[in-house]
């Protein structure tokens, strides 16, 4: 049986902590909207205007008929800072849903990133060895370049392209992290 | 037979608002909203208020909002017209005040083709109303328009926007009543968790030294809320501060009630915030007006927190018992979990907690001296003094909004207001101007009561045109000014802050105000000393149609206690009457405003 994932209405108790003392974190959230226009400008639009941090931010439609789009967004903060965040973006008038993924059960992250590299000789050779060794597909090929293409977690996409700085590395393109949850719970429509 | 005409989008608007029970549109014409103003002409329930500038026409639905508890409307031209409302949409947004708001737009294969008189209005108020729209088909028009009132009343309440392209008010257009099924994803939670209720009652029974700070969340509530608070903090014992937007939710002659806490709060309230071990804030919202340095902020309290809005909870000050719920229902919870607990309320605590208390009340903080010579110079603590109790001796229902400055934090400690819904203060944003348009909206709404907006002469002069307004529709509206001829918190700051130099803060070339009042058909007095001003007072409640009172106050005299910036509340400074008593504000006080 699918599972719902809860929206967070009840703001957590910070009982006995002091804000300045709070670690700072990573958060991946997911949040459902509607598709109306101007939703992904008013939730760009909160982090910008209050100083919150996007490290990657992917938005699709996700549903049959077009009308929910998921918003995918990875943020850095204290505990305090974060639930500002969830809290801010659970207020916004056409959200259905919002979930921290990274902190309500395992969950998976992917982003895939489009590589360019342009050498020959022995880089050439290395660069396509590299590739194998991290399953990078080549998805384009001239005598001089080629473009690979990678799915996978955030850090192996980095540690790829760091790989191939010094022997070629062109030009990156990047979707940003899609989220989440493993197993049966899931971020549905129905209202909190 | 005759065939039906279909009705057009702007008659489609009207009957929107019809259903939504709006009675009065606050508003100003322009090109892209003819087709409505056509409309309007054509119909005699709705009564439309011509304002002199937009962002009047915002303040004025807010003040009409904040003296009802209604929905207030306001209808502007594309373009500069939106634009002039957006001071007005965030005034709204910070102090949570329910308006819709519409705005005309070009027509929509004009939309992004740099139209004359247009501008993007969705994006430029995106960041100043809680929702906005833009109305691309006629068949979202009724839908939207229902959902627009639905959400600035729900929850925590603010300003919504439907921006309305002139093609869409021309066609013809289906009408939709409002929907009885709850909205696709905006459901704000009312109802509080009972297991928090629980543990904020088992806080509070067994404080040492607990208070209740409440804020503008009790008055946005309704009279349920204030009602509920009353009952609580009676039935506790314990003592009550609120915010300036909190003011009348608890009576202010009240021996339970500190008076105003925070940067102007009286040094009883401001205390007892620091001292106490358990707090309750309801409706309130930790503003950095009122907690001061956030580190050294009432260091020793276990806090609980209620608010409609879960974002307001733990974003400024980490709390310790968060609740979530209309404060009504939150105080009523409260109530009855205080009598169902059968824990015992230390009340030997209470009684040294509020001997304490009394002795810092004993200060009395808001002392002032007023020369009572003849032709002595009028104190501005003194001129709010009498405008308190003349207005009181007349019985009469009275309402009081006010600009930005001294003025504002002198009315909201001199002035006592022992109901909610009657003092209107631009409190979030700080608005000058504001005070003379919301008065408006508030006389509209209340067309027998009396009406003062205690305003100062700098912050009264940027909607002065008003006054046109005013004279238009009768609206015996009182302009009370404290004229110090300085922009008096600018001039304080820069006597307690900046070395005494007083940079562009003096108002050179004031206007004659009693001649002004006259230009714009009301009445103009003044008083320049002592023996004048009761005489002044009195008769500018007895005239029955527009006044500006003309207060010449002392130039010099600051607002006490305050809070430096950057300080603690145990760290006010207290006025001349307290020499003994001084703080320093720190480099780092200085940076913040």
């Amino acid at each position: 049986m699918p599972k719902d994932i809860p929206h967070p209405a009840a703001p957590p108790t910070f009982s006995g902590k002091e804000a300045a003392a709070l670690p700072h974190r990573s958060a991946t959230i997911s949040v459902l909207v509607d598709n109306e226009s101007g939703v992904l400008a008013r939730v760009i639009g909160l982090f910008a205007g209050r100083g919150y941090n996007i490290d990657s931010l992917t938005v699709a439609s996700v549903d049959a008929g077009g009308s929910r789009s998921r918003i995918n967004i990875v943020t850095s903060g204290t505990d305090m800072v974060i639930e500002q965040i969830k809290a801010q973006l659970a207020r916004l008038v056409p959200v259905y849903r919002i979930a921290e993924l990274s902190q309500e059960g395992p969950h998976l992250a992917r982003e895939l990133a489009m590589v360019k590299v342009i050498s020959d000789g022995a880089n050439r050779a290395e660069a396509l060895r590299l590739a194998e060794a991290f399953r990078a597909r080549v998805i384009d090929a001239t005598v001089e370049s080629f473009v690979f293409e990678l799915t996978g977690g955030t850090q192996k996409l980095d540690s790829f392209i760091e790989l191939l700085r010094p022997i070629g590395l062109a030009e990156v393109s990047r979707t940003g992290v899609a989220a989440i949850a493993r197993g049966t719970r899931m971020l549905s429509a129905s209202p909190h | 037979m005759t065939v039906m005409q279909q009705p057009s989008g702007a008659e489609i608007l009207l009957r929107a608002l019809r259903d939504q029970g709006v009675e009065v549109i606050f508003g100003y014409p322009g090109g892209a909203v003819l087709p409505i103003y056509d409309a309007i002409f054509q119909q005699n329930s709705i009564r439309h208020i011509l304002v002199r500038h937009e962002q009047a026409a915002v303040h004025a639905a807010e003040g009409y909002a904040r003296s009802t508890g209604k929905v207030g409307v306001v209808l502007v031209t594309s373009g500069p017209g939106a634009t002039n409302a957006v001071t007005g949409l965030v005034d709204a947004l910070m102090d949570s005040i329910p308006v819709v708001c519409l705005t005309g737009q070009v027509p929509t294969h004009l939309i992004g083709n740099d139209a004359f008189q247009e501008a993007d209005t969705t994006g430029i108020t995106r960041a100043a109303t809680k929702q906005n729209y833009l109305v691309r088909q006629s068949e979202d028009l009724a839908r939207t328009v229902h959902e627009a009132f639905y959400i600035a009343r729900s929850g925590r309440p603010g300003p919504v926007l439907i921006d309305l392209p002139k093609d869409i008010l021309i066609a013809p257009a289906p009408y939709q009543p409002a929907s009885a099924e709850p909205h696709r994803s905006y459901r704000p939670a009312t109802e509080p968790d009972p297991a928090r209720i629980k543990e904020a009652v088992r806080l509070l029974k067994g404080a040492k030294r607990p208070i209740v700070y409440s804020g503008g969340g009790v008055i946005n509530s309704g009279d349920a809320a204030s009602e509920a608070l009353v009952a609580f903090v009676r039935a506790t014992g314990v003592p009550c501060t609120s915010t300036l937007m909190g003011l009348g939710a608890y009576p202010s002659n009240d021996p339970q009630f500190l008076g105003m806490l925070g940067m102007h709060g009286t040094f009883e309230a401001n205390n007892a915030m620091h001292g106490c071990d358990v707090m309750l804030n309801i409706g309130a919202r930790f503003d950095d007006r009122v907690t001061g340095r956030i580190n050294a902020f009432s260091p020793g309290s276990r806090k609980i927190h209620a608010d409609i809005d879960p974002s307001s909870i733990n974003k400024n000050v980490l709390v310790d018992v968060p609740i979530v719920g209309d404060a009504a229902r939150v105080m009523e919870a409260l109530l009855a979990a205080w009598h169902a607990d059968d824990a015992r309320q230390d009340r030997e605590a209470l009684a040294g907690w509020w001997r304490q208390i009394d002795a810092w009340r004993a200060v009395d903080s808001l002392k002032y001296t007023q020369d009572s010579g003849p032709g002595a110079i009028i104190k501005p603590q003194h001129a709010i003094r009498r405008l308190y109790e003349i207005t009181r001796e007349t019985g009469r229902e009275t309402f009081i909004t006010t600009e930005v400055g001294q003025h504002q934090m002198w009315a909201a400690q001199h002035y006592r207001f022992d109901k909610p819904n009657r003092w209107m203060t631009s409190g979030g944003l700080g608005t000058m101007g504001y005070g003379l348009p919301a008065a408006m909206g508030v006389q509209i709404a209340h067309p027998d009561a009396l009406v003062v907006d205690i305003s100062g002469e700098a912050s009264v002069q940027m909607n002065i045109q008003e006054m046109a307004t005013l004279a238009q529709y009768r609206l015996p509206v009182k302009v009370f000014i404290l004229n110090n001829q300085y922009m008096g918190m600018v001039r304080q700051w820069q006597e307690l802050l900046h070395g005494g130099r007083y940079s562009e803060s003096y108002s050179e070339s004031l206007p004659d105000f009693v001649k002004l009042a006259e230009a714009f058909h009301g009445v103009g007095l003044r008083a320049t000393g002592i023996d004048d001003l009761d005489r002044v007072i009195r008769e500018m409640i007895a005239i029955d149609r527009p006044v500006i009172a003309d207060i010449c106050v002392d130039q010099k005299e600051n607002c006490f206690p305050m809070i430096p910036s950057g300080a603690a509340h145990n760290e006010m400074i207290l006025g001349p009457e307290h020499q003994d008593r001084t703080a320093s504000i720190t480099d780092e006080g200085l940076m913040l405003v």
